[in-house]
């Protein structure tokens, strides 16, 4: 049932940006000149195209978050287990965390914290 | 407390039963009224957000905020929102055109994934998985997505360094959001939202799990903040340098989607944080007192878990309107230096209070 019931939120979701999608385009105006098609940038002239090479910072950012973004997904089944095991879950936990701390520790140390 | 899957079963069987429906027509029926209801929410609570967040920053700044439509301007944001129906939808020539279509779609999808997982009522819930919590963090993550795409798909030079950075920011909260999350799952020993109810029966997380929880509870409040991009985080969308960064080149409802999905990730974060760590609908018991939990049972489970969210949004508008907002380094800084060592030190707090029995 309840996967009957996702669907049904998902296709909620989109239902209701086509719906209001088309209400606009039923009864909004339409023009269409040169000028209004340019990206706004403050007014001036656009130069160029904006899909030009980022800054490598928030890449390392986000090496850094898939890092512990599976952390993260490895610590929910072990979360749930915790009353069970008592102080074994600490134990059992307790290799992992310290590898991923030192890998925090160690991207802090290289500086890959800071933003340049 | 009343239970509202009484109604729920009394109606299923109404239309299985009573009218003799078969089994597909019977849940087409009850599918299309969740979805209504869905929409309805979505709809009412965005505007009683905006208006809300209206006059409150009103009230911040010694000012009355809308006045003229309706007594005290009640009517300001439903004109607001016809008004915005009625603008021409109209794309940038130079856009990529399938990432900007699809923008809006993956930032309502995961708005309103996330939102049906909210506990109303006991029995009162669209999506109750075993897995609740995982799935609706996972869920909850398109909307990045959306927001990168948004910007990254408008070609337009401001948008694109709001989508980086809305990007940036929003990964980097995600970690200690989770963690947060993880430390209530520790102490209740499940990731369903009905069971983490059912756990705090006997005091709410906030008092059973003491210290840990407290930092958790302010952790996630801050996170939550930062992830749906408002207050003193709303980095993306800086308009005295980036305009309106990443949807600048949305017009009409367009741009009203990205409006909507801002206040309902809000209403989200709030409501998570009040369904896990405050007991959602939960009323106040204290032990030994029974008149007084008798009086409480009696306040329905929807005003007490309205009543917490909103204080936590009511919490999360005086952070927005107090304080001046912070840059990217700064951002970052107190994510990864911070709350991120802060949120795994709390973790490894609450597990040794779990696993030696020192909760209450």
């Amino acid at each position: 049932m309840y996967f009957t019931l996702f669907i049904t939120v998902l296709v909620t979701a989109v239902f209701l940006v086509v719906a209001a999608y088309v209400i606009a385009k039923l009864i909004g105006p339409r023009t269409y000149n040169k000028v209004k098609g340019e990206p706004f940038e403050c007014g001036i002239p656009t130069h160029g195209s904006s899909w030009i090479p980022v800054g490598v910072g928030y890449y390392l950012f986000a090496i850094l978050f898939l890092m512990f973004d599976v952390e993260t997904l490895f610590l929910y089944p072990w979360a749930v287990m915790v009353k069970d095991f008592g102080p074994l879950a600490i134990v059992s936990i307790g290799f992992f965390l310290l590898v991923l701390v030192f890998g925090l520790a160690y991207a802090w140390r290289k500086g890959a914290l800071e933003w340049k | 407390m009343f239970d509202f899957s009484i109604v729920t079963t009394w109606f299923d069987s109404l239309l299985r039963d009573t009218l003799g429906l078969g089994d597909f027509l019977s849940i087409l029926i009850e599918c299309v009224l969740v979805g209504v209801f869905i929409l309805a929410a979505y709809a009412i609570l965005a505007i009683i957000l905006i208006f809300m967040e209206r006059k409150v920053c009103a009230y911040f700044q010694c000012r009355l905020g809308p006045m003229r439509v309706g007594p005290w301007g009640v009517f300001q944001v439903i004109c607001d929102v016809l008004k915005m129906l009625t603008k021409e939808i109209f794309f940038v020539d130079k856009a990529d055109k399938l990432l900007y279509i699809i923008a809006p779609f993956l930032t309502l999808v995961g708005s309103v994934g996330a939102f049906a997982f909210m506990p109303w009522n006991k029995g009162a819930h669209v999506l109750d998985f075993n897995v609740g919590i995982f799935l609706m963090t996972a869920i909850s993550s398109l909307g990045i997505i959306g927001i990168f795409l948004a910007g990254w798909g408008s070609n337009n030079k401001y948008s694109v360094v709001s989508a980086l950075r809305g990007a940036v920011q929003m990964i980097s909260y995600e970690m200690s959001l989770c963690l947060c999350l993880i430390s209530a799952v520790v102490l209740t020993g499940t990731m369903q939202f009905s069971g983490i109810i059912e756990a705090q029966a006997d005091g709410w997380l906030i008092f059973k799990g003491h210290i840990p929880a407290i930092i958790a509870f302010l952790t996630f409040i801050v996170a939550g903040n930062a992830e749906a991009n408002r207050g003193p985080f709303d980095l993306p969308e800086a308009e005295s340098e980036l305009t309106a960064g990443y949807h600048t080149e949305y017009s009409g409802m367009g741009f009203g989607f990205f409006y909507l999905a801002e206040y309902l990730n809000m209403f989200i974060c709030a409501g998570v944080a009040a369904t896990v760590f405050l007991g959602g609908w939960m009323p106040l018991h204290v032990a030994g007192l029974d008149g007084f939990n008798a009086v409480m049972d009696y306040i329905p489970g929807i005003v007490w878990f309205l009543g917490k969210a909103f204080f936590i949004i009511w919490i999360l508008l005086w952070i927005r309107w107090t304080f001046p907002r912070l840059r990217i380094d700064q951002i970052l800084k107190l994510e990864w230096k911070y709350l991120m060592p802060l949120s795994l030190l709390n973790l490894v707090l609450m597990t040794l209070v779990v696993a030696f029995g020192l909760h209450f």
